[in-house]
């Protein structure tokens, strides 16, 4: 037992993964049937919850483990506690759907639960084998969760872009990764950080161009400017349920990802890689403010808002602060809640048993159910970052940063981009609460009105110190125990 | 003496047969020189002492890639003498822009020599040469203990891949018909055999469902 309680900081990723293994066992040997599906669900959620608790109850220190691959900070608890949130929320959302389309196969929540786990991995990364590995134990879960509904053209055509540009951009990440990796002599963080400091960077150009690859290949995972291109098509082609997984806890994995190997592995070259952050982060606000005003698929307009956002949160890591990280890590938090509590409006537009997706659709939804229409409203209001919802506290915890860096031009083409942006979200409130009424929706069912519920509430409450407070702080001691 | 006799062996082997792999007029030859130039391959990586990559390489390249190349090459129907005459238009395109990448290697070990100034960074290769360990053992040794998380991780990943691949081509087909051993000894004379009274002068029309 002794032996064992050195692992306790790997304990929940150790937990999810025999999990999965057990269900996986469950689900092969009982029969397949959408009762069983749903079981298996339901009992990943609980081991996800499991997962949290222990998370909750570790302290606060820096641990490693496994010859310092693998770190347990408060930063990658704070992500962890993100993305088991984001993938469980996500999991509660998809069951009607799946149950609906009958979809609802064991294997989905036993893909997720993986995906879940490559995502800790990823967070916890503190070498460039153990970066790899998370990446791409998430990704391949991925893939397959946007193939899931395998008779559907659009979902197939989902997968299979999102296999190929993922496959790129892994390639370009290990290319990256072997260039540090020849330059340095160590796939230890730690050690490519020395190395980084030990000489100025006009000696280190070797150490840039495999940084530059590594970037592009991270800039593919939070689908960054100008590696967004596959997002609109796979939110679009993958199931309702899985585009909001694919929303929510990836990019969560994936920012801090690269906050991590910005500031672990790459400190004394910051004047480097502030340039890529800062360009991509420009770039990502203005497409996502433009290219979603000619949408009319709620998903595809997701799809550019979410790559607005990263670009947004990116504007927190180009400062290059500790309060910048803090920052990101609160829009993320923020971003989160908005998020999935947007999706879970999307799943409840429905008539019988079709899934509606035009936005035309939503029209007069005030009149027909207006309490929907009012949290979608208000979801809508926080993504533009309307005061006093969250959101625009999110967009404060990142612009201030950029603003005491003196990052002027960031901050001021950042909140010209939200400006723009604001346009096709307040698009969407207008369409539901001014235009003629259409058919009805069918009534929501419980799980979308949970999760609605409470993403109302979090947007209002945030912004009370007694609630805000609490979580503000968390970021920054998880900025804290960042080298940033 | 024989160490060089061998190495110019397999050197004049695989590059020759790696030469064959593109002239080859028939697909299947090409395929076959290509396994040629992997087991030579191998045998030059046996005489740098390198010998667990070179059973890899037999396992892998040869047991896995080029059999599955094979299987292509058999199976589909592609055109390779299509394929032959766009490889002719496109063969000076090709060569200059070989020549050009042979000339900045040239160019690079001219002047650096085989130092790329890597500098100091570089670390010593895993059993170091003379210390009577071969690359299995040291292999042997660290993978469950260094490197014990990736290999776990490792692991998952192709457990995934499984998961994936099962999840997105398995399909249950109705009505096809398997052989059940179980239903096949579980069978007695009541349900096999069905007793129909035959009235004088009737016929007996077989039962449109067969026997059970």
């Amino acid at each position: 037992m002794q032996h064992l309680l050195i692992y306790a900081p790997a304990f929940p990723e150790m937990l999810l993964a025999v999990a999965a293994m057990l269900l996986l066992m469950l689900g092969a040997f009982s029969e397949d049937n959408d009762h069983n599906g749903a079981f298996i669900g339901w009992l990943s959620i609980a081991f996800m919850i499991g997962a949290a608790t222990i998370i909750a109850l570790q302290p606060p220190a820096t641990q490693t483990l496994f010859n310092g691959s693998f770190v347990v900070d408060q930063f990658s608890r704070f992500l962890k506690l993100l993305i088991l949130g984001g993938t469980a929320v996500a999991m509660l959302l998809s069951f009607d759907f799946l149950r609906q389309k009958g979809l609802m196969k064991f294997e989905y929540p036993i893909l997720m639960l993986l995906a879940c786990v490559g995502m800790m991995m990823m967070v916890s990364a503190n070498d460039l084998i153990a970066l790899y590995l998370g990446v791409e134990l998430q990704s391949l879960a991925l893939y397959v969760l946007a193939a899931m509904n395998r008779d559907n053209v659009r979902s197939s055509e989902a997968g299979l872009k999102y296999f190929v540009l993922g496959a790129l951009s892994s390639g370009m990440l290990l290319y990256g990764a072997s260039l540090i990796y020849g330059f340095t002599g160590s796939t230890s963080f730690l050690e490519i950080a020395n190395v980084a400091q030990a000489a100025p960077p006009s000696e280190n150009i070797g150490l840039i161009f495999g940084l530059v690859f590594l970037l592009v290949g991270l800039a593919f995972k939070i689908s960054a400017v100008p590696f967004h291109m596959w997002t609109p098509d796979v939110y679009q082609g993958a199931p309702t349920p899985v585009t909001a997984f694919f929303a929510a806890a990836p990019k969560m994995a994936a920012m801090g990802l690269l906050l991590r190997v910005l500031g672990g592995a790459f400190p004394g070259l910051e004047q480097q890689w502030q340039q890529i952050i800062w360009f991509i982060s420009i770039a990502s606000m203005l497409l996502g403010a433009f290219a979603a005003i000619g949408q009319n698929n709620i998903k595809r307009l997701m799809a550019y808002s979410s790559i607005g956002h990263i670009g947004f949160a990116l504007v927190g890591l180009a400062a290059g602060t500790t309060e910048g990280a803090q920052g990101v890590l609160v829009y993320l938090l923020i971003y989160l809640v908005m998020t999935l509590g947007t999706f879970a409006c999307i799943l409840a537009m429905q008539r019988g048993d079709e899934m509606i997706e035009d936005i035309d659709q939503l029209a007069g939804l005030a009149q027909n159910n207006l309490l929907l229409a009012f949290t979608l409203a208000m979801l809508m209001f926080s993504l533009a970052g309307i005061p006093p919802l969250a959101g625009f506290w999110a967009k404060v915890y990142v612009f201030w940063p950029a603003v005491q860096a003196g990052l002027y031009p960031l901050a001021v083409i950042g909140v010209i981009a939200s400006v723009i942006g604001a346009y096709y979200y307040l698009r969407i409130v207008k369409i539901m609460f001014f235009d003629e009424p259409q058919e009805k929706f069918v009534p929501v069912s419980a799980n979308l009105a949970i999760v609605m519920g409470a993403a109302l509430i979090f947007i209002f409450a945030f912004a009370i110190p007694q609630l805000g407070g609490p979580i503000v702080a968390a970021a920054e001691a998880a900025a804290n125990s960042l080298r940033l | 003496m024989i160490k060089a006799l061998f190495f110019y062996l397999f050197a004049i082997l695989s590059v020759s047969s790696a030469a064959m792999v593109i002239i080859a007029r028939n697909p299947v030859h090409a395929v076959l020189f290509l396994i040629l130039t992997f087991f030579n391959a191998a045998g030059l990586f046996i005489l740098l002492g390198a010998e667990f990559l070179a059973m890899l390489l037999i396992i892998v390249y040869v047991g896995a890639v080029a059999v599955l190349f094979l299987f292509v090459v058999m199976m589909l129907d592609v055109d390779f003498a299509e394929l032959k005459a766009g490889f002719i238009k496109n063969a000076p395109v090709g060569a200059l822009i070989g020549g050009v990448v042979l000339l900045e290697l040239a160019a690079l070990f001219l002047v650096y020599g085989f130092d790329v100034g890597v500098g100091g960074n570089v670390q010593t290769a895993m059993p170091s040469t003379g210390s009577g360990i071969d690359n299995t053992t040291a292999l042997g040794r660290v993978i469950y203990t260094k490197y014990v998380y990736f290999f776990q991780a490792a692991g998952l990943v192709l457990l995934v891949a499984m998961i994936g691949a099962i999840v997105l081509t398995l399909r249950h087909k109705e009505g096809v018909k398997r052989q059940s051993v179980a239903e096949q000894v579980a069978r007695s004379p009541k349900t096999a055999i069905e007793v129909v009274e035959v009235a004088p002068g009737n016929a007996v029309l077989p039962s449109t469902e067969g026997p059970k």
